[in-house]
């Protein structure tokens, strides 16, 4: 009898199988395990794309990572203030002024906070804007070539953490100093700081149409130090906030001597109107050296330029600008709500986080609600400015983004949990563990009007057993959350690169159609570009030799190349003829000093390369390129210095 | 019980060819055997030397029919994009990494080097002589330039006067 059921069923399911009924598994799989659903919810089936963009910041990798929401995959690392081998940038000669600053060239920094550009207060996905923090600088990168297009360094400043975020319009990218310093820099005793050093908050004018960044005037606050900042937005536009910590001013032993104060500050900056008194030729032109970098599309290079002053306010030049709200506990994040309404501090040393209310704030402006100065600039008394406190029961509240549905979400670093409240009641809705160690959290959009509020990432100081162990160090972990109901949902975990400060993210829609797939080789304006194979050519100026090469798959123009002598600078200028996406040529030449490059279709790019041997020298192409990849090479004859062989180069002869 | 199993076994069996046709299936594979053996006589003679005027290609150009008097303008402008995008591979007075575009036009139709130009890889895939051309030059792919209908249209002018 059981053998007749089998045969039974196995005819059945033929029966169904051969007239193509395709049945209904699905009803079947939507009952699986407990934990299918969230499986669903972040599997991305091949060939399928995720929902939105996230850009994390690598922290001491110097660069910014591009991933896949809800997936968590990595598409690309975007060089920002590293040299980076995989594509030649700052190797390269048209590169290498990006890395340029007024202490010479330098290859590294430490890249903090992402912030996409806005128009009314809505992403826009034209521009992501990041901050060195070390050697401050800001950088701002196309997100229609994922490339970096411009860094501007920043004078009189000294760990650039509170920053680079920009106002509702575009109008400012805004960089405050963490380190406060000497200003200008001169040799003077370090235990004389209090008073004397000053904290430099600089507003960074963006031009509307290319983005090119110039420093509109730099505000020379007090010497605290200051951490985090926000646009205020809506309601509040025309001011930014910054939260500040040792405002003790002390110069040593910080872990303990800038946690004395029970409260610092949030500094309320009236942006629009220093804005108003330095277009009416308000403050002081300063001496200051400090580089600006441009990187042009059309030429392919990217030039430094020198500047020599900056306009500098003293905040006592203009009363009734700035403001300092008493914040409890040395606040990190300084976070401001969609509607503009609310600045929350997260007191890192405290188990509570404060918020205050921006029209409570204007009212104790106009009634004159003070509680003292510092250093001439007037503090709001707390009780007057404070909307509500947040009792959550965790511990070392950091940052704050929101859902634009009346929800805050903040992140908790010594009690590892993200913890949901409700803006006005400032009751705590739901918690959910992090692992661990978390320190901001992004929600794409969640610094704007408009929060894409589906996912959340937390961003994690500390991975430990999360992933199979690669020794002592461990990329740092992130988790992705569901955010869209009542209660958040842990999705996944993936890891990053280098360590992210903060991220920021968009819907996939606004970026996809923008992104670029080639350079047209018509609009190339490279000194050294080719436009076809037959102006290929090799040209000596003294010991310098410039090689005008062409590249298609799958050979080099010229590929045998003599006359070249040892002690010669020998400058290879490629031009990759493809003009089709996602078809590089790479380039590298043995015993070469820098690295490869990676030549995007319909670019031209350089590499030097100084031969110190007589011999004959082999280059390839280093990207697999296409089935005759391997035959992509070509051979450069080097002569005695003293050698009397003319150039001479081929291809195919 | 054997005896119920092959009932229901014979049950399925006809159900399933209810399904097929054998008359349509039989010429289907009787096309098929014909067409293999025009492609074998054809494939003796190189791609390169093959006269495939009565095809068109694969890809976006279904028909397009050539003035009688050549378009100078269009030639010079051919001429030029030619040099930038295809001289690379293409040299017109020899073989090189693919053919040489003189005389094509006495070889393939216009639609053919068209869809060539726009889209080789589709070409590649679903083109015999496309294919063929392929394996015949070492494998070296034809690169797709992103060239407009416009562009193209003015580099099939130009191989025009290349006779």
């Amino acid at each position: 009898m059981k053998n007749f059921k089998i045969g039974a069923a196995v005819c059945v399911s033929l029966m169904i199988g051969a007239c193509g009924n395709q049945g209904n598994s699905d009803a079947n799989s939507s009952k699986g395990a407990l934990n299918s659903n969230i499986a669903e919810k972040v599997y991305i089936a091949p060939g399928e794309r995720d929902e939105q963009y996230a850009f994390l910041s690598g922290g001491y990798s110097g660069n910014l990572t591009v991933y896949g929401l809800p997936s968590g995959r990595m598409f690309k690392e975007i060089p920002v203030f590293s040299q980076f081998p995989t594509s030649g940038y700052g190797y390269s000669e048209e590169t290498k002024p990006m890395l340029n600053t007024s202490f010479g060239f330098i290859p590294w920094d430490d890249l903090h906070h992402p912030d996409i550009s806005q128009t009314n207060g809505e992403l826009d996905g034209r521009w992501i804007f990041v901050n060195g923090n070390n050697t401050p600088r800001i950088a701002r990168i196309s997100l229609s070539t994922f490339e970096t297009e411009e860094i501007i360094e920043i004078p009189n400043s000294a760990g650039n953490h509170s920053s680079s975020f920009i106002t509702e319009n575009t109008e400012y990218v805004v960089a405050g100093t963490r380190f406060s310093v000497p200003v200008p820099q001169r040799d003077m005793p370090i235990n004389e700081y209090k008073s004397n050093f000053k904290g430099a908050l600089t507003f960074i004018d963006v031009e509307p149409e290319h983005g090119h960044m110039d420093i509109k005037f730099q505000l020379l606050m007090p010497g605290f130090n200051y951490d985090l900042s926000r646009p205020g937005r809506d309601k509040s536009h025309g001011w930014f906030f910054f939260s500040t910590y040792n405002t003790e001013e002390a110069s040593s032993l910080l872990e303990v001597n800038a946690s004395q104060n029970d409260k610092d500050f949030i500094a309320a900056v009236n942006w629009q109107k220093i804005e108003e008194f330095v277009n009416n030729g308000g403050g002081t032109m300063m001496p200051a050296q400090y580089a600006h970098n441009v990187y042009d599309e059309s030429t392919h290079t990217a030039t430094s330029d020198m500047m020599e002053d900056v306009l500098t306010v003293d905040p006592s030049e203009v009363p009734g600008a700035i403001y300092l709200l008493p914040t409890p506990k040395s606040p990190h994040g300084c976070d401001v709500d969609p509607t503009g309404q609310y600045i929350i501090g997260s007191g890192k040393l405290s188990a509570d986080i404060t918020v205050h209310s921006f029209d409570k704030m204007l009212a104790a402006i106009d009634g004159e609600q003070f509680d003292g100065e510092a250093y001439g600039i007037p503090i709001l008394k707390f009780e007057e400015v404070m909307a509500g406190v947040v009792k959550s029961g965790g511990l070392g509240p950091l940052h704050t983004e929101f859902d634009g549905k009346g929800n805050a979400y903040t992140t908790f670093f010594i009690s590892s949990e993200v913890v949901k409240w409700e803006l006005g009641s400032w009751e705590v809705v739901d918690r959910q563990p992090t692992y661990y160690s978390v320190g901001h959290l992004m929600i794409p959009g969640g610094n704007s009007r408009k929060p894409h509020g589906k996912y959340l990432v937390a961003m994690n100081k500390i991975t430990k057993d999360r992933y199979l162990p690669t020794g002592p160090e461990m990329e740092h972990s992130a988790q992705v959350y569901d955010i869209s109901g009542e209660k958040m949902q842990l999705l996944y975990d993936f890891p990053t690169h280098g360590e992210p400060h903060y991220a920021a993210g968009c819907d996939a829609d606004l970026l996809v159609n923008n992104s670029k797939k080639i350079y047209r080789l018509d609009e190339n304006k490279h000194p050294y570009a080719i436009s076809n194979p037959s102006d290929a050519r090799v040209e000596r100026d003294g010991n310098e030799v410039h090689i005008y090469m062409s590249t298609i798959r799958s050979h080099f123009t010229p590929d045998n190349i003599e006359g070249i002598k040892v002690g010669d600078k020998v400058y290879f200028h490629i031009t990759n003829h493809e003009q089709d996406f996602d078809v590089p040529h790479g380039f590298s030449i043995i015993g070469q000093g820098t690295s490869e490059i990676l030549v995007m279709p319909g670019q031209t790019k350089t590499s030097l390369w100084e031969p110190k041997r007589v011999g004959v020298w082999p280059f390839y192409c280093t990207d697999f390129c296409s089935a005759l990849h391997q035959e992509m090479q070509g051979y450069v004859r080097v002569s005695p210095a003293d050698s009397n062989l003319e150039l001479s180069w081929s291809l195919g002869e | 019980m054997k005896k119920l199993l092959f009932a229901a076994m014979i049950i399925s069996v006809t159900t399933w060819s209810a399904c097929g046709n054998s008359a349509q299936e039989e010429a289907r594979l009787e096309r098929k055997a014909e067409m293999a053996k025009k492609i074998e006589e054809e494939s003796k003679i190189p791609a390169s030397e093959r006269i495939t005027l009565d095809s068109k290609g694969v890809g976006p150009i279904k028909n397009l029919p050539l003035d009688e008097v050549i378009d100078e303008e269009m030639v010079q402008r051919g001429m030029e994009l030619f040099k930038t995008n295809c001289s690379a591979c293409h040299k017109v007075d020899k073989r090189f990494i693919g053919p040489s575009p003189k005389g094509i036009m006495t070889r393939r139709s216009p639609e053919w080097i068209m869809n060539m130009i726009l889209d080789p890889q589709l070409m590649v895939e679903q083109d015999r002589c496309a294919k063929d051309l392929l394996v015949e030059f070492n494998g070296a792919a034809m690169a797709n330039q992103n060239l407009t209908e416009e562009q193209a249209r003015d580099i099939l002018e130009y191989f025009r006067t290349l006779e």
